[in-house]
């Protein structure tokens, strides 16, 4: 029988794995040095708030994994060795392989500060580093002051949870709105208002310059690239991931940031794929990154991959990009491509209402009207209906006369559509 | 519980304390307590109205208050911080605490009232006697153990619903959904019953069904509908129509929501005061298994239960038996039948007592046996004896208010004339036979039986199936047994014993000391989840017969898992969501709250269309389409 060996138990592993078993009846383990079970990446947040016990971020009962006859094994792979088929793991075990998934996933980015490897300088990406932040920031005796470095997803989640523990946190943002590197302006500014009336003391235009710690290593204070100095006792860093794929280095599959992949995931070994936050597409898919870390993206990866192992070859083909979050208060949920600023020929229509609670904006082509995607705050809509509308082309024009049917609120909600519609009816008239 | 685990590394200093405000509301709260409890040491009180105000005041005073210190300061949204820390929500030192006091009050209030001070012939004492200028002010009655719960009942709901408003300002649903709840438990369980009973009506909750009110059939309760005239005999059609026509409609169209989370008292209590709890059910796959079981078992114990009170109360066994000062006979004939607990002439005298002009008894039986009167002690209005056989036109002409002559057992006496327009009243039931009604109940049973089986086989669970074919085989071949054998005791009981087995298992242990008095521990749905027959019907024409569902939003799920966490049924959310798949299952109750937590956007309740509603071979969305239609293809093969 056919080992397939996976390495990370992280949403695209596990998915790939669960979808391998569907298919097939191969030998299948997965190898995880973080955890033994399956959990949600996306829900250690909410292990901090106490909104969650660990326990519950984690999709299936223990027996699940037995029933399914998907091995676990609790190791950290040190070395892939192609040639043998063999990988060395940290307790000394070498173990052997047919083909080989790696789903590494990420690792926070540094860029080199000075002192950022001082104790009490983290990232939020694993559940080590949740056990570490409960450790560097339980309460605001122990850490007075936290400052945030970045304004990315993982800053502004890790901003709404220190905030539940009544810690002071300063969040230091490049650019001039919140997440206006993919944000249009007004979307960013909405944002950055909302996590200002939180309490957060958001610093637009700021960057990190060096980390000042104590005799013991421990850090005490940052200092800001215009020269202000922040005395903190944690520091987070959330400028962006990168794939984390050092393990790799010297065992001959060919990486540039992520490891490197075909339209089939397949490394330039064969028999050794890459999926997830840790892969790199040497070709880019449509106007996507060729390095996409995304949960979503990731659990698709797993989905296609499990095909192609199973004798069903199928290239890696997402389609409509969508996307969500929600910035403490607010959801956000993105489909098709709106882009910080519109790209050439296109156009942005942006609403928002009188409380900045809820909005949207639109990219579309000028020329055609072509609906290209849409930015949706504090207004649930249906996935299933604008991939539909992106698939059939629709015009801008359709798009907003119609947006009532992608309504996705509850029930009860007061909808905002037919203001909407109005106020996109009086904008498109030439002022 | 096992569940229950303190994992070390991962719980910190927490946002757990209570702030200043929620202090002196809580100091508040447990004032208005500690004078409840010291007048249940029967510290005698110099203005007992004045100082139940007082006391009612602060509860509700300490709740709004707190709940005022709670959320007015933050911003409308979840407001689930460090609900996983306090002691109280997360099964701790706190939370056992308030299980004793909770079954506590339960088991004094089911089977020790006299300790909160009722006293049967005479004066309240107690807590129950504080409550007694209230109870006389709405009703005219002195309280009792009931009035005192149902007053603190409803004060929970309407106070804990102000808070469970305020914590979910920005969701339309859920402040509608708890305004409703707020006013049933306000009008029609607390006030409208009061103010009927005021009135000499019966006191009913109209929106208390049977079986969840298990006791509506019940023989003294049809005798107080029948009794009341015209409006009685509408309330008892009334609670008919409830369980066998006004809920399937409503059920179709909104699913159980319309009842469970809208309506339902239970319900109420629940989603209001037991809302810090509900993350304590029990996700587990085991948990789903027992519920399925015990859920369905309760109902059928309620059917047999309520078949055999109705059927010994058809055999005319408790109907004379009822009569009394409350009955209003002026001057009306009344006709009574065989009956054997209450001796016949207390009988008589009772309905003397109540203004009956005279009583006949009818005789059904076909013995030569004269009925007589054991004495004639006291009694002034006129007894006459009647063959059924004898008189067959008489008693029709009787029951048509026309002018009748009846034909007396002892032909000593004279024939009974009986002017025309004399009102009767016929202690007898003949409305309903016996026969009628047990061949009734395995008519519909097998029908319902039938209907499933044919129609929704395939919708059916492998041990669903067995459990359905095992129940209906058992039930209906006992019933028909020992209805033939003539024993008179239907499912081999006496059916008051059934009566009383039911109210003290399921009425007064499993939905009140567990259900109720363990919220802090088991969650606030438990007698909903595992318990309520209604809840079990419900949800049963939910999952097969329902416009009902909650949808999810194509591949939007992040498998957060807040949605299962929350779910107060203990249904395992995500597992449906993270696959695309509505959910439709039988315990849902529509709360809204996995809509509610959800970051994502990505759940709905929602009716539409049966078609398509149970979606198990969906993919998620997100894919090339030609991979969606593959593996849909491989999860059909």
């Amino acid at each position: 029988m056919e080992h397939i060996v996976i390495i990370g138990n992280g949403i695209a592993g596990i998915t790939a794995a669960r979808y391998i078993r569907k298919l097939s009846d191969k030998r299948i383990t997965v190898i995880s040095a973080e955890t033994d079970y399956f959990f949600s990446r996306t829900a250690l947040m909410y292990v901090y708030m106490g909104h969650m016990k660990f326990e519950h971020t984690q999709p299936y009962e223990n027996w699940f994994w037995e029933k399914n006859r998907i091995e676990l094994k609790r190791d950290y792979v040190k070395h892939v060795h192609p040639e043998t088929k063999m990988l060395s793991l940290d307790s000394g075990e070498q173990f052997s392989y047919d083909k080989l998934v790696i789903a590494t996933g990420s690792i926070s980015n540094k860029f080199g500060w000075p002192g950022e490897d001082l104790q009490g300088v983290q990232g939020l990406i694993t559940r080590d580093d949740l056990e570490l932040l409960e450790v560097n920031a339980p309460n605001n005796d122990i850490c007075k002051r936290a400052v945030l470095i970045g304004g990315g997803l993982i800053g502004v989640e890790l901003a709404e949870m220190l905030h539940t523990r009544k810690i002071p946190v300063t969040f230091l943002v490049r650019e001039e709105a919140f997440w206006s590197g993919v944000l249009p302006k007004a979307d960013a500014r909405m944002i950055s208002d909302h996590i200002i009336s939180h309490g957060i003391d958001l610093q637009h235009e700021e960057e990190l310059d060096e980390i000042i710690g104590d005799e013991n290593g421990r850090v005490t204070a940052i200092k800001t690239k215009k020269g202000e100095t922040i005395e903190c006792n944690l520091v987070g860093l959330c400028a962006g991931v990168k794939p984390q794929i050092g393990f790799l280095a010297s065992s001959g599959i060919e990486t540039d940031k992520g490891i490197l992949v075909d339209e089939h995931l397949q490394t330039n070994i064969k028999g050794i794929y890459a999926i997830g936050d840790c892969a790199q597409q040497r070709k880019a898919v449509g106007e996507r990154k060729p390095v996409e870390a995304v949960w979503y993206t990731g659990r698709m990866m797993g989905e296609t991959l499990a095909q192609t192992l199973c004798g069903n070859p199928m290239e890696w083909s997402p389609g409509n990009w969508f996307n969500s979050a929600k910035f403490m208060d607010i959801e956000y949920q993105t489909y098709g491509w709106v882009w910080a600023e519109p790209k050439d020929g296109n156009e942005h229509y942006h609403w928002q209402d009188e409380k900045n609670e809820r909005a949207i904006t639109v990219e579309f082509e000028i020329a055609s009207r072509k609906f290209i995607g849409i930015n949706t705050f504090g207004i649930r809509m249906k996935h299933e209906v604008f991939d539909n509308w992106l698939n059939e082309e629709r015009s801008v024009d359709h798009v907003m006369e119609h947006l009532s049917k992608s309504c996705f609120d509850p029930e009860f909600y007061k909808k905002p559509f037919k203001k909407i519609n109005t106020h996109f009816q009086n904008q498109k008239v030439p002022s | 519980m096992s569940d229950y685990q303190r994992n070390m590394s991962l719980t910190g200093e927490p946002p757990k304390s209570l702030n200043a405000g929620q202090k002196i509301f809580t100091a508040l709260g447990l004032f208005g307590l500690a004078i409840l409890i010291i007048a249940n040491f029967n510290v005698n009180f110099p203005d007992k109205t004045l100082w139940l105000s007082i006391a009612l005041g602060s509860i509700i005073g300490g709740i709004v208050g707190f709940s005022w210190a709670t959320y007015s300061g933050k911003s409308a949204g979840i407001k689930n911080d460090g609900v996983m820390f306090k002691s109280i929500t997360s099964r701790g030192l706190w939370a056992w605490m308030a299980i004793l006091a909770f079954s506590g009050f339960y088991v004094l209030l089911y089977f020790y009232p006299q300790y909160l001070g009722l006293v049967a012939d005479g004066d309240n004492t107690g807590v129950i006697a504080l409550f007694d200028p209230f109870s006389k002010f709405l009703s005219g009655n002195p309280a009792s153990q009931w009035f005192v719960y149902g007053t603190l009942y409803t004060i929970a709901i309407l106070s804990f619903g102000i808070k469970f408003m305020w914590k979910y300002r920005h969701n339309s649903y859920e402040l509608i959904r708890t305004g409703s709840v707020m006013f049933f438990q306000a009008s029609f369980a607390f006030i409208i019953p009061e103010i009927m009973s005021s009135l000499n009506q019966p006191y009913y909750d109209f929106k208390n069904i049977w079986p969840l009110n298990y006791d509506l059939f019940a023989g003294y309760k049809i005798d107080e509908f029948l009794g009341a005239g015209n409006f009685g005999v509408a309330m008892l059609i009334f609670g008919v129509a409830s369980i066998f026509v006004i809920t399937p409609i409503l059920t179709y169209k909104y699913g159980k929501r319309w009842y469970c989370s809208w309506v339902c008292g239970c319900g109420g209590l629940a989603e209001t005061a037991g809302d810090s709890f509900r993350q304590l059910s029990n996700k587990k796959q085991y948990a789903w298994n027992i519920e399925r079981w015990v859920i369905h078992s309760v109902l059928v114990f309620a059917v047999v239960m309520t078949t055999a009170v109705v059927y010994s109360y058809l055999k005319g066994n408790e109907s004379a038996m009822s009569i009394g000062s409350w009955n209003d006979f002026s001057d009306k004939v009344v006709f009574i039948g065989e009956q054997d607990q209450k001796p016949l002439h207390d009988v008589v005298l009772a309905a003397q007592e109540a203004g009956a002009a005279q009583v006949v008894y009818l005789d059904r039986s076909d013995s030569d046996q004269m009925v007589t009167l054991e004495s004639k002690e006291g009694i002034t209005i006129p007894f006459n004896v009647v063959k059924e056989k004898d008189n067959v036109q008489g008693i029709k002409q009787v029951n048509e208010q026309k002018q009748a002559t009846l034909l007396p057992v002892d032909r000593s006496m004279a024939d009974i004339k009986i002017e025309k327009g004399t009102e009767s009243v016929i202690y007898d039931n003949v409305w309903l036979s016996k026969e009628s009604f047990v061949w009734g109940v395995v008519g519909l049973l097998t029908l319902i039986f039938g209907l499933v089986m044919i129609f929704k086989r395939k919708e059916l669970a492998k041990d669903a199936k067995i459990g359905a074919v095992a129940y209906f085989v058992i039930v209906v071949g006992i019933l028909v047994f020992t209805y033939l054998d003539g024993s008179g005791k239907l499912f081999f009981f006496e059916s008051w014993k059934l009566n009383k087995y039911y109210g003290f298992l399921i009425g007064a242990v499993f939905s009140g000391v567990i259900g109720t008095g363990f919220y802090p521990i088991f969650g606030n749905r438990v007698w909903c989840r595992f318990g309520c027959p209604m809840a079990a019907i419900l949800g049963f024409q939910q999952r097969m017969f329902s416009r009902f569902r909650i949808t999810t939003n194509g591949g939007q799920c992040i498998s957060c898992g807040n949605c299962s966490t929350y779910c107060e049924m203990g249904i395992d959310v995500r597992a449906y969501a993270q696959k695309g798949e509505n959910i439709v299952r039988s315990s849902c109750v529509g709360c809204g709250i996995c809509s509610a937590v959800c970051p994502r956007g990505v759940l709905k309740l929602e009716n539409g269309s049966m078609e398509g509603r149970i979606n198990s071979d969906s993919v998620l969305l997100g894919q090339d389409p030609d991979l969606m239609a593959l593996l849909s293809g491989n999860k059909n093969s």
